[in-house]
């Protein structure tokens, strides 16, 4: 835990441990536990998601030629530039070049919020058409011949909305780990928090690498 | 409280002081002390609607409950406080939270703050579940199968399915806590099998906590999304499927059930070595059949769908794989049983109670036999011969488990002795009421009589009378066990550091310990039972 210390790079270990290795080593272990509940729980989804997709591929498939698969490459071809600009902003830190750290977050944050724009715009295609899911189901400008074509939006609401939000919280902590590393909080001996972030938002963009082609191109 | 502390009375009781204190405390022990306060709070209204429902039963026809509708949603708190604000967090997130880290050796958890975070979400969770109550309550039961919990139950269902959410996270933060906890804070000399078995039990139940909660809260959630949005993922009007909802919540509510039991076994490991004054016979026996029966745990789900409409090949698999966790289980109870042989048994309050244990759980495992196997499952699914066993296993075993447990560690909590005779007492009344409680709802469950329902017919009075009369005792017990408790806080007796001669870490500090728990750092240099 940081001991939100603002002038100096030298960094505090909590009280309980011997070292900020040992505090490093604690916590990174922690994260990689919080990623195994995470795919858990996104599992969940893609279990039920492979279920219905046997059951009903007709569905499925009208459904996906309804996305636009130009949009989702678009997102999936800016996800992985910001993973790019992550790690090299984690490299930055720990090579004590906090000003370039900066930058490379800064280039991630903007990716998110594009990545976050591209599928507003997706969206609002969606609900103009009445694609939406469930029972507020209204196609009203086109037919499909499945009766229960609306179980499709309820999987591309619910896949890509839960990831969304999982995109707006990193760039939330994106957002915090950059006013830190221009601060200089992050130094070769301390930069567990931008370490952290990295790996929250690698995991974030590792599930749209599964969803691009499960919604957009399976079908 | 004494005005001025000499430093040798300085403890983390007395470190810090006033209510603030305690609500923005990073110490494992005082936010395991705050989940003591706050689970014997749920188990009391748990208790009390228990208490109704067995009123109610106790003759047939309308009776205090009124209607089915009233009954139905006592039945629904009962069985969800109990679940996910008493057991689930009973044994982990309080005697766990108090002893894991003085087990190891360490001055603390790895996350501290996560710790406290944890506690919030039980208690933001609590709060949302009662909220439900603005909103007619919930009538689903503890499972909220679909469909009925989409389209016909109560409008608070939604709060209560959001509040299970919600304290699942509890659940997560408290599991990802310990496994870091375990690998990183052991003191110097402290190896994986110089680990006492209840951090074993610990260990194995967090690894469920953390792989099996994320599962219920992608359910929970989509179960909510259903509701509010009608998704139709597990509404056939829809194209869903509702058992596919029941495949979604067993897949982690199975687990849970060893998230309850996996902590009490590593409990009664300390309780029982301790008070036999002998050497656990088969230490990595039963450390590694708590890893088999988390393991296990997480194959074993369709055997709450038999008569579901799984398929029969299914059907098959998970019966076999459900009598497989007999064997670990087993494992454990004979090593139990013999590490009594030739011990210098004292019957302290804590043995009685983890004796209790292995004569309970052992009815409560065997009827978990019989209910796996098929053929008989297809007569006894859902009648009250599988209420009785799930009870046997979850009061039988996890309760006893955490009423030993307080008893045993009391005196390290509060510095303080409670009186063994009303301790005694207290278990004399749960063990009797219990059974008598209980046990006939086996013959109940034979007889055909189905669970759920708030009316029975006429042949069914006579133990149903009996069964409701053992719950009373029950009653009396533990408000006999809460009054020990809360004098032995006020006036008991001064405790020494070691009352009962236990030879695990937490022992050779003071009681109660100092703030941060060794005021030396402990070297481990032998095993956790070196009695003899």
């Amino acid at each position: 835990m940081s001991t939100g210390s603002v002038s100096s790079t030298e960094h505090h270990h909590a009280h309980h441990f011997n070292s900020a290795e040992h505090e490093f080593d604690a916590s990174m272990l922690g994260i990689w536990l919080f990623l195994c509940t995470e795919i858990l729980m996104f599992g969940g989804l893609f279990v039920a998601f492979f279920i219905y997709h046997a059951k009903y591929p007709e569905v499925f498939a009208a459904g996906a030629a309804t996305l636009d698969w130009k949009l989702g490459a678009l997102n999936t071809i800016i996800l992985l530039i910001s993973s790019y600009t992550m790690a090299m902003g984690i490299h930055s830190c720990q090579t004590n070049k906090g000003k370039k750290a900066f930058n490379y977050l800064a280039v991630t944050f903007v990716c998110g919020l594009g990545f976050m724009v591209i599928k507003a715009i997706e969206y609002s295609g969606k609900i103009g058409h009445g694609f939406l899911p469930g029972k507020f189901f209204h196609p009203h400008d086109a037919t499909f011949e499945a009766a229960n074509q609306a179980l499709y939006y309820s999987f591309y609401f619910m896949m890509t909305g839960l990831h969304g939000l999982h995109v707006i919280i990193g760039m939330g902590l994106i957002a915090w780990v950059a006013i830190r590393a221009k601060r200089g909080d992050f130094s070769s001996k301390f930069y567990t928090p931008v370490e952290g972030v990295g790996l929250f938002w690698h995991l974030v963009d590792l599930v749209w690498i599964y969803l691009f082609p499960l919604l957009y191109l399976v079908g | 409280m004494a005005v001025t502390t000499p430093e040798s009375e300085h403890n983390y009781l007395n470190h810090e002081k006033g209510l603030w204190s305690w609500l923005t405390t990073l110490d494992h022990k005082r936010i395991g002390i705050m989940y003591m306060v706050s689970v014997m709070f749920f188990f009391l209204l748990g208790g009390i609607f228990a208490l109704l429902i067995r009123t109610e039963l106790a003759a047939p026809g309308p009776g205090i409950l009124g209607d089915g509708q009233t009954y139905n949603q006592a039945m629904t708190f009962h069985g969800a406080i109990m679940v996910f604000m008493v057991i689930i967090p009973g044994i982990p997130a309080f005697l766990g939270n108090f002893v894991l880290p003085l087990h190891l050796g360490a001055k603390d958890v790895a996350f501290p703050r996560l710790n406290l975070l944890s506690w919030y979400c039980l208690m933001v969770g609590a709060l949302i579940t009662f909220t439900s109550l603005i909103y007619n309550g919930s009538d689903t039961g503890w499972t909220f199968y679909t469909p009925y919990s989409i389209e016909h139950a109560s409008s608070g269902t939604v709060w209560v399915v959001l509040g299970a959410f919600v304290m699942g996270f509890s659940s997560i933060l408290t599991g990802l806590n310990f496994i870091v906890t375990t690998h990183t804070l052991r003191a110097p000399g402290m190896s994986f099998f110089r680990m006492p078995l209840f951090v074993w039990g610990l260990y194995s139940t967090a690894i469920i906590q953390v792989l099996a909660t994320p599962v219920l809260a992608i359910t929970l959630l989509l179960l909510a999304a259903e509701r509010l949005l009608g998704i139709g993922f597990f509404d056939p009007a829809l194209g869903g499927d509702p058992v596919l909802f029941q495949h979604f919540f067993w897949f982690y509510s199975h687990p849970a059930v060893y998230i309850m039991i996996l902590p009490a076994m590593g409990v009664i490991s300390e309780l029982i070595t301790a008070f036999s004054r002998k050497t656990i016979f088969g230490y990595r026996a039963i450390a590694f059949s708590s890893l088999g029966i988390a393991a296990v745990s997480f194959f074993v789900w369709g055997h709450h769908m038999y008569v579901s409409g799984q398929s029969e090949l299914a059907g098959v698999i998970f019966s076999f794989l459900t009598m497989l966790v007999g064997v670990p289980t087993a494992i454990k109870t004979f090593n139990w049983v013999a590490t009594l042989y030739k011990g210098s048994i004292v019957f302290q309050s804590p043995m009685l109670f983890a004796l209790g244990f292995l004569f309970l759980f052992t009815i409560g495992g065997v009827t978990g036999i019989m209910l796996a196997t098929l053929a008989m499952d297809v007569h006894f699914h859902d009648t009250y011969f599988v209420v009785a066993h799930f009870h046997y296993v979850m009061v039988g075993g996890t309760l006893m488990a955490i009423m030993g447990g307080i008893y045993y560690w009391f005196p390290k909590m509060f510095g303080k002795m409670y009186s063994e005779g009303m301790a005694r007492m207290s278990f004399v009344f749960i063990f009797t009421g219990f059974n008598v409680t209980f046990f006939p709802q086996f013959v109940l469950g034979a007889m055909g009589m189905p669970r759920r329902y708030f009316d029975y017919l006429e042949i069914y009075t006579h133990l149903n009378q009996v069964s409701t009369a053992g719950s009373y005792m029950i009653g009396i017990g533990f408000v006999i066990g809460l009054v020990t408790i809360i004098q032995g806080m006020m006036n008991g007796e001064k405790a020494s550091d070691n009352p009962w001669g236990a030879k695990t870490l937490e022992w050779q500090t003071a009681s109660p310990p100092p703030h941060e728990n060794f005021n030396y750092e402990p070297q481990v240099t032998a095993g956790p039972y070196e009695y003899r």
